[in-house]
């Protein structure tokens, strides 16, 4: 299955700087700072993971990098420019649990949202819309499900129907907030097929990761967080215990059982 | 126009501009916004009759307009406190709106026309008697142009804008991260339906708006899971509706506005009941239908785990099932009769037994 090639591709400039440049970030919450003045290059062309302990502020993070939060202070660049002048650049998948699965609709017409972002206010999608969702849904294993109701959908299948929409905004940058939450084998085995096809086709990936375990096999650029940035950089060097330690506090019975872990496959 | 057209026509018009706003409504969660919006306008409507010294139409719109603009916007503002929830917000301000509403119209100052029953039950019943002239030219009643505009501005307010209202309700987080300004979506649905309301209020009354709004987009709801079906199903409901309660009102000689409001409500309990997947005695019926089989499942594991012991003869008398399982003898006839046409088990002196199909489906529901 191959997506055809976008007809503006981005700029060779563009791919030496960074994806994401967030310079002295803080977030607050009613007046209470959820994020203290990050500093964070994400590289383009990464597989990215945002990895911190609950209530470290990931999903805010990606949040204010999409223009979702407003920042207290400091600014996000998207490949050197403000989010606004750069949205159609960035694919974004929310928590599947942020949205009313209820909602009366199929799965094709989810992934076609996907398209929204380039048709603009007013213009509807059309077969050419269309078309693209269904190679996306393809894409994730879902197409025999296109016209299935998204309640009847298992909480993987809704997973891969986010992907497929993502992947329907034909991003150069994609920003997924926990997309192994939840999912059965089948889905995680095809999420990370589809990291790994994005990365191959020169895509950046930053995924909100929540397992310690199987983050080193998929991701490699890791970023610790909980409230400031507390370590970034090539995964297997910032993997390390006491990064680890420092991000989760006193959790000891994880973090030895996990430094053990990382003995093992020193 | 004569009364038996204008007034039936009146009540098409204005339940489909409803219909068409419920559907978005309902599934953003915000119904009881339109119950809110059709009280709060009152005070706005009563000022601007009074500012143009008369019931002027577009100085009555403007002011409701204004009027529900500060309600939806003082709703959002003590939700944002979070010391209220969003029922609570509006059961605060719409009743403040609709009190200073009634204080006005009933105050000296205010020498307009509205009485109590046309504020809470409207007025279609008259509409043909009010029309719209120009010069010495008679154009018919008033309600019938207004409406019609109305629907006019809702047709395309959802027409031209469904994928943004889609999105935005779906998924607010990618509807902004894609540029859809949720926030705009939100006040550009709210203004339509405070215009929309202004037009309502004067055929039916503040109290039964909110029905013409909700009820035929949730009987629609009932019926499909299709968007793009549920808005004309929505529409079709609103006016079938109305047409419902003008004959009836016509053949009761009562209220044609309760009686129009009363079929909203009668179309959506025959859809409760009878929707194919959703409704009740559908959904009864696969209750039923899954307990039986259930019943059977359990049965055949409960003498699939006991066939081999040495209690084998006592635990599969048909008396010690309603003992041991402590099952109702209608439940225990019922497992049984189901097992048997399934040909799980055979009976022997009062015992069950296993047959070999009987087997094969305790383990398949076992290893599950």
């Amino acid at each position: 299955m191959v997506i055809t090639e976008r007809s503006h591709a981005a700029a060779p400039r563009d791919l030496a700087a960074p994806a994401i440049a967030i310079r002295d970030l803080t977030v607050a919450y009613r007046e209470t700072p959820v994020l203290w003045d990050i500093d964070l290059d994400i590289p383009a062309g990464t597989l990215t993971a945002i990895i911190g302990p609950n209530g470290a502020g990931k999903s805010t993070l990606i949040k204010a990098a999409l223009g979702l939060v407003p920042a207290a202070a400091g600014s996000v660049e998207i490949f050197v420019r403000p989010y606004d002048e750069q949205r159609l650049r960035v694919g974004y998948v929310p928590q599947r649990g942020s949205v009313d699965w209820d909602f009366p609709t199929n799965a094709l017409d989810v992934v076609l949202m996907g398209t929204y972002g380039r048709l603009g206010w007013i213009r509807r999608p059309g077969r050419a819309e269309r078309e693209v969702a269904m190679r996306c849904l393809d894409q994730v294993g879902m197409a025999d499900f296109a016209r299935r109701q998204i309640s009847q959908l298992s909480g993987g299948q809704q997973q891969r129907v986010f992907l497929a929409r993502a992947l329907a905004q034909d991003a150069d940058l994609y920003i997924m907030d926990e997309p192994f939450a939840g999912v059965d084998a089948t889905t995680e085995r095809a999420i990370v097929d589809l990291l790994r096809v994005l990365q191959a086709r020169g895509k950046t990936v930053v995924c909100v990761h929540h397992d310690l375990e199987s983050a080193p096999d998929y991701f490699d650029w890791l970023v610790l967080l909980n409230v400031r940035v507390m370590a970034a950089g090539p995964f297997a060097e910032t993997f390390t215990p006491e990064n680890l330690a420092r991000t989760y506090g006193g959790r000891i019975s994880l973090l030895s059982r996990l430094a053990e872990e990382l003995e093992g496959r020193a | 126009m004569s009364s038996e057209i204008a007034v039936p026509l009146t009540g098409v018009l204005v339940a489909s501009a409803c219909a068409l706003l419920g559907n978005f409504l309902i599934l953003r969660r915000m119904a009881m916004m339109a119950d809110a919006i059709s009280h709060a306008i009152l005070p706005g409507l009563v000022a601007g009759y009074v500012l143009a010294h008369g019931p002027n139409l577009l100085a009555g719109f403007l002011g409701a307009v204004l009027a529900a603009a500060i309600t939806v916007t003082a709703v959002q503002a003590l939700e944002r406190t979070r010391r209220v929830d969003g029922g609570a917000a509006i059961g605060i301000v719409f009743p403040a709106m609709f009190a200073l509403g009634t204080v006005l119209v009933t105050s000296q100052f205010a020498d307009v026309h509205l009485d109590a029953d046309a504020i809470l039950f409207g007025n279609i019943e008259f509409v043909a008697f009010d029309t719209l002239t120009i010069g010495e030219r008679d154009l018919g009643p008033r309600s019938i142009w207004v409406m019609s505009a109305l629907c006019l501005i809702n047709v395309l307010f959802v027409g031209l804008f469904t994928k943004e209202l889609k999105l935005t309700t779906f998924d607010a987080g990618l509807a902004a991260a894609l540029g859809f300004s949720p926030v705009l979506v939100h006040y550009a649905l709210m203004l339509v339906l405070s215009v929309t309301a202004v037009g309502a209020f004067s055929a039916v009354g503040a109290v039964l708006v909110v029905a013409l709004v909700i009820v035929p987009a949730a009987t629609a709801y009932l019926l499909t899971e299709r968007l793009a079906l549920m808005i004309p199903l929505s529409v079709a409901f609103g006016a079938a509706a109305a047409l419902i309660g003008y004959r009836a009102a016509i053949a009761w000689d009562t209220s044609i506005a309760g009686a129009m409001v009363s079929a909203t409500g009668a179309l959506f309990g025959l859809a409760l009941l009878g929707a194919p997947r959703q409704g009740l005695i559908a959904r009864a019926w696969r209750t039923r239908r899954q307990r039986a089989t259930i019943a059977s499942q359990m049965l055949a594991v409960h003498l699939f785990n006991h066939e081999s012991g040495p209690e084998r003869d006592e635990e599969s008398r048909v008396a010690h099932l309603r003992e041991g399982l402590r099952w109702s003898p209608q439940r225990t006839g019922l497992a049984i009769a189901g097992a048997t046409r399934r040909g799980w088990v055979d009976r022997d002196n009062g015992r069950l037994v296993l047959t070999a199909r009987g087997r094969q489906a305790a383990e398949q529901v076992v290893a599950r």
